[in-house]
């Protein structure tokens, strides 16, 4: 194949060309390498947000790839202006057929939310979704389940953004609507169901953990922890807070490495459902001290007592409304929501996006307050009492409103 | 490439031939069992050589115990999946032989919640004596030293401890380890959340520095050995009696670079007793978790050595959320 005169040659010239190869090959590869990570920069390269004292440990990485992606149901967010009301208007109430929580809006501004509500929650079905076939001045009747679980769930939005102000403006105004649960969908995500023994073979501790479910996280832990800490109120902490309590694990009360298991199991739950680990509220050395949490840590306190309140005042009763398939698989049990269903994996629900600003129908149990009085809401301890107390709040809402939109550009300074 | 045959990951001279029975005595086929082959594969990594296997009384019941309890274990996972074999390997790292629920205290459970597993611990703490005997037995018949039988019984104090001392101690059988692939890591981990961060556990933290130094000693040791074997440095008992160049140089390349090196010989005792005080002082951390010590970390705190630190704890002291995803702020 070669010519003759090579063979010869290289016959008669024997050389070892391994050695030089390889040394050439590693060389040049390492080379290589480090010219394309200089010039083309480190393709998994990350970036930390810190969360307590150095020599603590205590970050939250993330790779900069996907923090820097913004969530991708942000972008099909849609949103409309109030029409300021200058009194006078024709209210809800009175153009309209059995307007039982809404009545107050003045028409224009209840055709807003109806229409923003459809793209939120039935973009596809529209109208039809909630009031069926109907005529237009048929609206008012409750045939269909899906309107009289609407009704519900607007007054739960009202609920969370007046009560759970802590909760859902914790750092500055974001609020909760149903977009932030529904992202279009009829049927939110991350919704759960109780999911009862993972073993029909088992009895005991054995039968409900050890096996891949949603509900455990697809991890070995237990697979009951949604179910006993955001429905019924189950114990969390599982810790002396003695170096010595005289105590047995067989007496009642008194918590177990299996209790232990099933906190671990909220806790992954919850780290998931915003994308964070451990040190995002605890310094892991002391899980349970209270003088070793980041303010995280006492938001989260809200969000485990506001989902525990979604879950038994409005989510379980609606249960006789729902047809079965809206029903969970197992025990046929009302769905039901957790952390995950309105964070869907990001620390603050559609990354920090105020979804509340613009609808201060939604922001209060009470009459809606236009104009940009609600925006004084967060900088209050009260929602409620900024909203009675409207004249005033204006002219602080005004100065707020200033200041909050530049404190940002002031924190990125560092 | 020339590479002398010591400078190898594999063994490259097998001796294969006919096998070694050792002493020609009138038992010996009897005693010895009843085979002895080669292996090439198993010949690169060490005796090419495999049996003739000396069983004995212990070792059947060893083995007959050993394989009654796996197949509990084995029979309870698969029950928990329906029976159905395709389940059973994709859930295989998920599926355990769970303890009782700490309600049955020292009782004996039913066995659908953890009646089970005591008899598979039974059978298990059956085949791991005798097999413990089993070394001891052996090592007499060979008039060696019983350093092994020790060295095991360290391992054993250390799954004694976890699965019969400190239940007993805690009153209920629900705190021993369960068995299954994560479920036992689980345990792992809740066990040292339960009690306060194991960390904190001063004889956890010297069962650590065994368990690392005793991997730092086998890397110093075996590169050592493989460093001077072109010297005759592997024939080691050789050289701790008639100690030869190969000693020399290694004791003084040690020397050198810190100032101390071990004997041909006393760099076994080292390695021993990093290796058993692993599990001797990890075995005592555990004893004393929830009987003597319910929370370390504020153990810790009593015994001042769990400093606090300065500074915020929060995200927001540190910068805000918008300008770490890279939206408003920027």
């Amino acid at each position: 194949m070669l010519p003759k005169w090579f063979n010869d040659w290289n016959s008669k010239n024997p050389a070892d060309i391994y050695g030089p190869a390889i040394l050439v090959g590693t060389l040049g590869g390492a080379v290589f390498v480090a010219i394309a990570l200089v010039t083309l920069g480190q393709p998994y390269k990350t970036d930390s947000m810190q969360t307590g004292p150095r020599g603590t440990g205590m970050s939250v990485p993330e790779f900069v790839t996907e923090v820097k992606m913004a969530d991708p149901t942000i972008e099909a967010y849609y949103t409309e202006e109030p029409y300021l009301p200058e009194g006078g208007e024709t209210l809800a109430k009175d153009e309209y057929q059995n307007v039982q929580v809404l009545g107050d809006l003045t028409v224009d501004n209840f055709n807003r939310l109806m229409n923003a509500m459809t793209q939120w929650v039935a973009p596809d079905e529209g109208c039809a979704y909630c009031h069926g076939d109907a005529d237009l001045e048929d609206y008012g009747e409750d045939n269909l389940y899906t309107k009289v679980v609407s009704r519900r769930m607007i007054q739960m939005t009202q609920n969370i953004n007046e009560g759970w102000d802590g909760h859902v403006n914790a750092n500055a105004q974001v609020g909760v609507n149903c977009y932030t649960c529904h992202r279009g969908q009829n049927v939110p995500s991350d919704i759960w169901f109780k999911i009862g023994p993972t073993t029909e073979a088992t009895a005991g501790w054995a039968a409900v953990q050890n096996r891949v479910t949603v509900q455990s996280q697809y991890t070995s832990l237990p697979s009951d922890a949604l179910e006993t800490f955001l429905l019924d109120y189950g114990r969390i902490g599982v810790h002396n807070l003695e170096s010595h309590v005289a105590e047995y694990p067989d007496e009642e009360g008194v918590t177990t490495w299996q209790d232990t298991e099933r906190t671990f199991s909220l806790m992954n739950y919850v780290s998931n459902s915003l994308g964070v680990n451990c040190n995002f509220c605890h310094n892991s050395r002391a899980f349970y001290d209270p003088e070793q949490v980041t303010p995280q840590w006492s938001t989260e306190q809200l969000g485990i007592g506001m989902v525990q309140e979604i879950n038994n005042d409005y989510l379980v009763p609606l249960k006789d409304e729902y047809p079965p398939e809206r029903l969970g698989p197992v025990f046929a049990d009302a769905p039901k929501a957790a952390c995950k269903t309105c964070h869907k994996g990001y620390q603050q629900p559609m990354q920090g996006l105020n979804v509340i600003a613009d609808w201060p129908e939604l922001a209060t149990t009470e009459a809606p307050v236009y104009a940009s009085a609600e925006e004084a809401a967060p900088a209050e301890d009260d929602t409620a009492e900024a909203a009675a107390d409207d004249s005033a709040a204006d002219d602080a809402a005004a100065d707020d409103a200033a200041t909050g939109d530049d404190a940002p550009a002031d924190g990125d300074s560092n | 490439m020339k590479y002398p045959e010591y400078q190898n990951i594999f063994t490259q001279v097998q001796v294969q031939g006919p096998p070694e029975w050792g002493m020609d005595i009138e038992s010996a086929e009897r005693e010895r069992g009843t085979w002895a082959r080669f292996s090439v594969l198993v010949g690169w990594m060490g005796n090419a050589q495999l049996g003739p296997l000396y069983l004995g009384w212990t070792g059947m019941v060893s083995i007959a115990t050993g394989i009654l309890a796996l197949n509990i274990i084995g029979f309870n996972m698969l029950a928990q999946v329906d029976w159905s074999i395709p389940e059973f390997i994709r859930q295989l790292f998920w599926l355990a032989l769970e303890p009782p629920s700490p309600e049955y205290g020292l009782t004996i459970p039913p066995l659908n919640d953890g009646g089970w597993y005591i008899i598979a611990s039974f059978f298990l703490l059956i085949s791991v004596m005798s097999w413990w005997a089993r070394t001891y037995l052996l090592a007499m018949e060979h008039k060696m030293g019983k350093h092994v039988f020790w060295a095991f019984g360290s391992a054993i104090w250390l799954f004694l401890v976890l699965g019969l001392f400190r239940p007993i101690l805690m009153g209920s059988w629900s705190e021993a380890v369960p068995y299954g692939i994560f479920p036992h890591l689980d345990w792992t981990t809740a066990f040292s959340i339960r009690y306060g961060n194991l960390y904190y556990n001063p004889f956890h933290a010297l069962s650590i520095v065994f368990l690392y130094g005793s991997v730092l000693l086998f890397a110093m040791h075996g590169a050592t050995i493989l460093a001077v074997t072109r010297y005759g440095g592997d024939r080691e008992l050789e050289q701790i009696i008639d100690r030869g160049t190969a000693s020399e140089r290694a004791a003084l390349f040690w020397r050198w670079t810190m100032g101390f090196n071990a004997t041909m010989e006393g760099i076994h005792r080292w390695a021993w007793w990093f290796a058993v005080l692993t599990p001797i002082t990890g075995g005592i951390g555990i004893l004393l978790t929830g009987t003597v010590v319910d929370n370390w970390f504020i153990w810790a705190q009593e015994h001042h050595f769990a400093p606090m630190y300065d500074g915020s704890y929060g995200y927001e002291a540190y910068g805000s959320y918008e300008a770490f995803i890279g939206q408003g702020g920027d």
